[in-house]
């Protein structure tokens, strides 16, 4: 078994919109070309904030990780990572068509296949599927999943409707039965404004309130009581900010023993199912600046199990080599780039050397 | 919280608490629009029994997500004839007022016409409610500071509503809803702000309100327990809105209280602010500060529904985070999920921490000698 790092959080940029083409059936690609789509870049990472590509990853054309040889350079290499997971985070997610939404999920998984994972051994992705529609999403699931190199299934925190909502659950069954877990990314297709009470002014206050966005579908997948619908399902938050969780698991406990009757279905405590069930990556990690802080901050988490190793690659959360918080003891360190990560992804377990 | 309290009539035995403590969330309630009457137009009574008031929401009573128990209230907090908890200074007084040995106690009303789809509707029930604090409350119990109750989305109604009341000895702040149409941080809201610093008033955000988006960015949730939770989500919002659209900058002597949205969750997202707002500040040139200094300055937060965490020594380790001096104590009297202040806090303090939080704390930010 490895102990090589294994890198849980990278994002592979699509550099233009007909990059995705060669991929696209023959009557989605000629609709594109003919209505003259425009790029569809996400305003969750506008592509030039100083967030969306760090300055020293950026190459000529001011981009960022459009390369499996750029990415290994300045992602793998420095850490020694042995595994790399790619979650694609382009805009198309945001179509309303749900046969347009899915033609370009298509799309996406063969491009990642081909220019990523066929190019770099280490290379592994996340199945992006449409978010309007469960039984299109498992379409993608049963195509990509036959590929070993897909670990994840991946989603955007904020869609369409809570994820715990049962028209989901179609996706998380289909999941659950190829042993991929259901990766949560920080994003939206912006059906619904960032904030309970609207739309924010900046894309500081939009990013921010990303972590918010997150507490708030652990909030469904637990009330809905998904985690006891699949039992052997795990969730995995992506650019959380992770330190979020203690205050939320406060919360969320106490109410539960108030109003536990209304949900009757999670029977165990909230939190015990959150550390037995969901993991985070660690990129960005929102902590404090001490070392005692973030002992204690990892102590209110309850489990070192939970957090796993991730650079957010090309995001800039980190400056130089840090890209695991410098304070972090030896021990967790390692759980969080190995042996978390293996625990987490059955497929890893299966085709990592 | 109280959720197998019985129906039972009259007065209970409550834990006496020794020290005296300010309660910062105290809820009166009329018996329906009847009771301001006295204080409101013909027309808009006319208004109210034709229209009714209605707000951004499906019913024409009752929350979206129905409560936990009968008015969201402890079971035994009704008066033996009926009329609900909150509605009757004596029999608050009796049950915790006097037992709770609650010197400082501020009102919240909630229900009154914030939020109401109806602006000018909105602002003659506020104004009547503010009538209303003083004839039945404040006047006849002086341990007792009343709200504004603010028309928030028509600004300036609002601030006729503060002028009208700035410089009175028994208002102590302005009352706004975490759930507004916009983020309580854009301009829009900013007259509210300037008169209340004119007027020396604290802001007091109270959770919940009508904004008439989903109260998650991932759409509407199923369940109430998921709306109780997702009102810290919202208040994390709301400090995040007013802290990075410059609200602390331009009105350095605001004071803005975060009520009944929890606070343990504010160190982390003091960290997150200012980790973002390092990289991204090109974007927002007129804060000065790091976004955790004007928390700092500016925001402080009421206990109740106090995050219970286990070990409970972990809620000190927060408080040190946040600063004990932004802490205030509150018992949300009387609805269902009170805090008891002599249970609701178990956890190591020293005596000055101890009466920072149950009383110097509130008595500082509202100005209350």
């Amino acid at each position: 078994m490895t102990s090589a790092p294994i890198d849980c959080d990278l994002h592979p940029t699509v550099p233009r919109l007909s990059a995705l083409f060669p991929y696209l059936d023959e009557m989605w690609r000629e609709t594109a070309i003919r209505r003259g789509f425009d790029e569809m870049n996400t305003i969750s990472y506008p592509a030039n904030t100083p967030l969306t590509v760090r300055n020293d990853w950026r190459d000529a054309k001011g981009q960022g990780a459009t390369t499996p040889q750029q990415l290994a350079a300045q992602a793998l290499a420095p850490f020694g990572t042995g595994t790399a997971i790619l979650n694609c985070l382009y805009g198309t997610s945001a179509l309303f068509s749900d046969d347009l939404q899915a033609a370009f999920c298509r799309a996406l998984n063969d491009w990642v296949a081909h220019e990523w994972l066929d190019r770099d051994a280490r290379l592994r992705a996340s199945i992006v599927v449409p978010l309007t529609n469960a039984e299109l999403a498992v379409d993608e699931i049963e195509r990509r999943a036959k590929d070993s190199r897909f670990v994840q299934v991946l989603m955007l925190v904020s869609g369409e409707v809570p994820l715990g909502r049962r028209q989901n659950w179609p996706i998380y069954a289909a999941a659950e039965r190829h042993h991929l877990p259901i990766g949560v990314h920080a994003g939206s297709t912006y059906r619904h404004p960032t904030t309970g009470m609207g739309w924010p002014t900046s894309f500081t206050e939009d990013y921010v309130n990303q972590s918010v966005a997150f507490q708030s579908q652990l909030s469904s997948l637990l009330a809905e009581g998904v985690f006891a619908k699949f039992p052997s399902l795990t969730v995995v938050l992506m650019e959380s900010g992770v330190s979020w969780l203690p205050a939320y698991l406060w919360r969320f406990s106490k109410f539960w023993h108030g109003l536990r009757s209304e949900i009757p279905w999670v029977s165990d405590p909230p939190a015990s199912i959150v550390r037995e069930r969901v993991r985070l990556t660690m990129q960005p990690f929102d902590g404090p600046s001490d070392a005692a802080g973030i002992d204690r901050l990892i102590n209110q988490i309850g489990s070192d199990d939970m957090l796993l190793f991730a650079t957010d690659y090309p995001h800039w959360q980190f400056d130089g080599d840090q890209a695991i918080p410098p304070l972090v003891s030896a021990g967790l360190r390692h759980k969080m780039m190995v042996e978390n990560p293996l625990r987490t992804y059955a497929r890893l377990r299966e085709t990592v050397p | 919280m109280n959720v197998d309290v019985l129906n039972r009539s009259g007065a209970q035995p409550v834990a006496q608490s020794k020290l005296a403590i300010a309660d910062c969330d105290i809820h009166p309630r009329t018996l329906g629009y009847k009771t301001l009457y006295p204080w409101m137009e013909k027309r808009w009574q006319d208004h109210l029994e034709t229209f009714g008031a209605t707000y951004r929401q499906p019913w024409e009573q009752g929350p979206a997500y129905p409560k936990a128990q009968p008015n969201a209230c402890r079971r035994d907090a009704w008066l033996t004839d009926g009329r609900p908890p909150g509605s009757d200074l004596a029999f608050m007084a009796e049950q915790h007022l006097n037992p709770n040995n609650v010197t400082l106690g501020i009102l919240n009303p909630l229900g009154s016409g914030q939020g109401a789809q109806n602006p000018d509707l909105s602002n003659a029930i506020c104004r009547a409610t503010n009538d209303w604090e003083v004839a039945a409350w404040t006047s006849k119990d002086r341990r007792l500071k009343a709200s504004v109750v603010v028309p928030y989305e028509d600004p300036q109604a609002a601030v006729k509503e503060i002028e009208r009341w700035a410089g009175h000895p028994d208002f102590a702040q302005v009352l706004m809803l975490t759930r507004t149409a916009e983020p309580l941080g854009q301009r829009r809201y900013w007259p509210i702000y300037e008169a209340a610093q004119a007027a020396n008033l604290v802001v007091g955000i109270h959770a919940f309100g009508y904004g008439g988006y989903p109260i998650t960015a991932g759409g509407w949730p199923s369940f109430y327990i998921e709306e109780m939770v997702g009102h810290a989500q919202c208040s994390q919002s709301v400090v995040t809105s007013l802290v990075l659209e410059g609200v602390f900058e331009r009105f350095p002597s605001l004071k803005v209280v975060l009520i009944e949205g929890g606070v343990a969750w504010a160190a982390a997202l003091a960290w997150r602010l200012d980790a973002q707002w390092k990289k991204l500040k090109q974007e927002l040139p007129t804060l000065k500060h790091l976004p955790s200094e004007y928390m700092r300055r500016n925001v402080w937060f009421t206990t109740q529904p106090i995050e219970e965490p286990d070990p409970r020594s972990q809620l000190a380790e927060t408080f040190d985070w946040i600063g004990w001096d932004r802490i205030l104590f509150a018992t949300d009297y009387p609805h269902w999920d009170f805090d008891d202040p002599a249970h609701a806090l178990p956890i190591r303090m020293t005596e000055p921490q101890r009466r920072a939080v149950f009383l110097d704390n509130a008595k500082t930010v509202y100005g209350v000698v």
